[in-house]
């Protein structure tokens, strides 16, 4: 689960690890209230999305006016708030169309003397969260990665105890942090490190992390994930999660108890099991046609969830053709062929549905499917299959 | 000879008297599989599909002498119950509870790492050695006991390949299921070393998909020390990067993890890759031949 800006630093705050000044708005008066509350010369009025490369980021119908801007009078902050509230911003990370922005960041100016790359990751090679640290901050970390790897630096993390004290003295001169902002470096980590591990996250990015002129160590930006299989232990984060900046079908598939991730093609897919889900869009790929989705039914899939399912489907308007793949192990074909005619009386079809059953009981769940007079083509293997789903959806439509 | 699991084994089955956990303990014991008891703290003395309930695997271990456990324990508790089968000493854990909370597993590996438990999983269907022992939720009856090892990180995917061998008469020594998590118990390059080591075994066939570098280490340990035919297959070709498909552990993060790459990385090391899922068991048909 991803949260914005506004919100990982007010979690950074409560955690004692130390961020800018700042007030979230979602008006441009708000937004004015926010630059008066600051009472400093400069602030920066932040766009809060989903997204990076804010700074970057153009706004479609205003041009010249970018993601991140600094406003130095209430009349400032007023027209950078109105020209991008309500309004979509384009980021290299954001979908072509942009994203529309709700609510600004109204942040206290602050003098930069240097930039590093701060966070703390999930590392399956190390088996566990590891502190990664760059001198190279304000840069894609990836870029660093591929470019410079050597600038990077590591630091793994015991997933009871953090950081010990000479890790981080360790990094501290690795990074050429000066003596002085070594006194903050340590429990500016240690609060970060033990923020990461109370909350369940999967990621933690500050970039930039900065050192100020007074030696003070700031989270100027600020990135946190949560690991989902621990949501239900965190109360506290179910109110964070921004419905908005989901996608809507993906969030009414999580609803029903569905994986679902939308793709790009013309072939929606219905399948049990995650690596038979990949493979039915490889295989569909393979035989000159797109997936417009993954879909992973799970184990125990009912009627309810299979007609759910099939409506998430049928929503898409860019889908021309379904193709159901169940390999019935515990779940028997019956079960599958059963919840399909239901589905397919509550949904209204106007697409060609190609199903493809194996597994337990697969006679009787394919007699099942042409004894209820469905229109539906069926299909012996996944060779079989993917080609009949692609011959269907390039076929003219009768809608 | 197969490895991990025989007809000897004996299992038992924590959080046995859950929905899930009966269903598969039925399931198994008709297959043929030695369960021997159930563990559900508080439900102790109880009978469940003819076996015996107690309140703690020591106790199980004591009363029983099992040797194996499958979990089907809650994913808040999971972590927990794979610590506590470790701690009684089972020699093998398989772990099929989804959603268990990542920290808790770096926790758990940490104790295990001290342990000579082994674990599978978790987030796996569990394994099977045909005709033996069937420990997890895998459909009995599409295997066949035969020449090929079989190690997947996928569920139904699985059974495709199984069935696809079975159908064209290959039949299988063991078949593994890694589990479709980040942090996983037991690796490919540790269950190869075994087939490589099992006299029944003959050919191996493995079942990738995005995410990590689980394939390409095995790609390197099958340059090195393995002899046998090995096949694969990597699904997730068509995935886009950083989504999570499914499956916790599959996710192409910061560019890396795809299925081209592993598929690059099994192919130099001459393991033959099937191009399409439906050509699983061809591929290694083609590879036992060469």
């Amino acid at each position: 689960m991803k949260i914005h800006e506004y919100q990982a630093k007010q979690l950074f705050r409560e955690a004692g690890v130390a961020v800018p000044r700042g007030f979230v708005a979602d008006t441009p008066q708000t937004a004015v209230d926010a630059f008066c509350k600051l009472a400093t010369p400069l602030a920066v009025v932040k766009a809060q999305i989903h997204a990076g490369g804010r700074g970057k980021g153009t706004v479609a119908d205003v041009p010249g006016q970018r993601g991140v801007q600094r406003v130095r009078s209430r009349e400032e902050a007023e027209q950078a708030a109105g020209n991008l509230l309500g309004h979509r911003l384009v980021t290299a990370q954001t979908p072509p169309e942009g994203k529309t922005v709700h609510r600004v960041l109204v942040e206290e100016g602050r003098a930069i003397a240097r930039e590093f790359y701060l966070g703390v990751a999930m590392d399956r090679a190390a088996g566990g969260p590891v502190l990664i640290a760059s001198a190279e901050g304000g840069m894609e970390i990836e870029h660093i990665a591929a470019t410079m790897p050597e600038r990077i630096h590591r630091a793994p993390l015991d997933a009871d105890c953090g950081l010990r004290a000479h890790q981080i003295r360790t990094l501290a001169w690795r990074l050429g942090l000066p003596p002085a902002a070594l006194r903050a470096a340590e429990p500016f980590v240690q609060a970060l490190v033990a923020m990461f591990l109370r909350h369940d996250c999967s990621l933690v990015e500050i970039n930039p992390l900065v050192l100020t002129p007074e030696q003070d160590l700031l989270a100027l930006d600020g990135k946190i994930s949560f690991d989902p299989s621990a949501l239900f232990r965190h109360p506290e984060l179910a109110g964070l999660r921004d419905l908005t900046e989901e996608d809507p079908a993906e969030v009414r598939a999580g609803e029903a108890g569905l994986s679902y991730v939308k793709l790009e093609g013309n072939i929606g897919c219905l399948v049990n099991g995650a690596g038979l889900a990949m493979s039915t869009m490889d295989v569909i790929q393979l035989h000159g046609g797109q997936p417009a989705n993954f879909l992973d039914v799970g184990g125990g899939a009912n009627v309810q969830q299979v007609t759910e399912a099939l409506r998430i489907l049928i929503g898409d308007a860019s889908v021309r053709a379904v193709l159901v793949n169940i390999f019935g192990g515990i779940m028997q074909c019956t079960t599958i062929a059963h919840a399909l005619v239901e589905a397919c009386r509550s949904v209204h079809f106007n697409v060609p549905l190609v199903v493809r059953l194996e597994g337990t009981e697969v006679e009787e769940g394919c007699r099942i499917l042409a004894a209820n007079g469905l229109d539906i083509l069926t299909a012996t293997d996944l060779t079989d299959a993917a080609k009949k789903a692609v011959a269907a959806a390039k076929a003219p439509q009768n809608k | 000879m197969s490895i991990l699991i025989d007809g000897n084994t004996r299992v038992l089955c924590q959080g046995i008297t859950g929905r899930a956990g009966q269903f598969h303990a039925r399931h198994c014991r008709e297959y043929g599989t030695r369960l021997v008891g159930g563990v559900t703290p508080g439900r102790g003395g109880q009978t469940v599909e003819g076996v015996p309930v107690f309140d703690t695997v020591a106790e199980a271990v004591e009363k029983t002498g099992a040797d194996a456990t499958m979990i089907f324990v809650p994913p808040p508790a999971a972590a927990d119950a794979i610590l506590e089968a470790a701690a009684a000493g089972v020699p093998l854990v398989v772990a099929i509870t989804e959603g268990i909370p990542v920290l808790d597993m770096v926790r758990a590996m940490k104790v295990l790492g001290r342990c000579p438990s082994r674990l599978i999983g978790p987030n796996c269907p569990g394994v099977i050695t045909p005709e033996q022992c069937k420990i997890g939720i895998m459909p009995g009856y599409i295997h066949r006991r035969g020449p090929i090892g079989v190690i997947s990180r996928s569920g139904t995917l699985t059974y495709e390949a199984v069935w696809q061998l079975t159908s064209i008469g290959l039949g299988q020594s063991t078949c593994v299921g890694l589990g479709g998590d980040p942090l996983v118990g037991t690796s490919f390059v540790e269950l190869l070393r075994m087939f490589q080591e099992d006299p029944e075994t003959e050919g191996i066939l493995m079942i990738g998909e995005i995410g990590g570098a689980a394939e390409e280490e095995a790609a390197r340990f099958v340059a090195d020390h393995v002899s046998k035919p090995v096949a694969a297959f990597v699904a997730g070709r068509t995935a886009p990067p950083g989504k999570r498909m499914g499956h916790a552990g599959a996710i192409i993060s910061g560019g890396r993890g795809t299925a081209a790459e592993k598929t690059a990385a099994l192919q130099s090391a001459g393991i033959l890759v099937a191009q399409s899922p439906a050509e699983m068991g061809l591929t290694m048909q083609r590879a036992m031949q060469r």
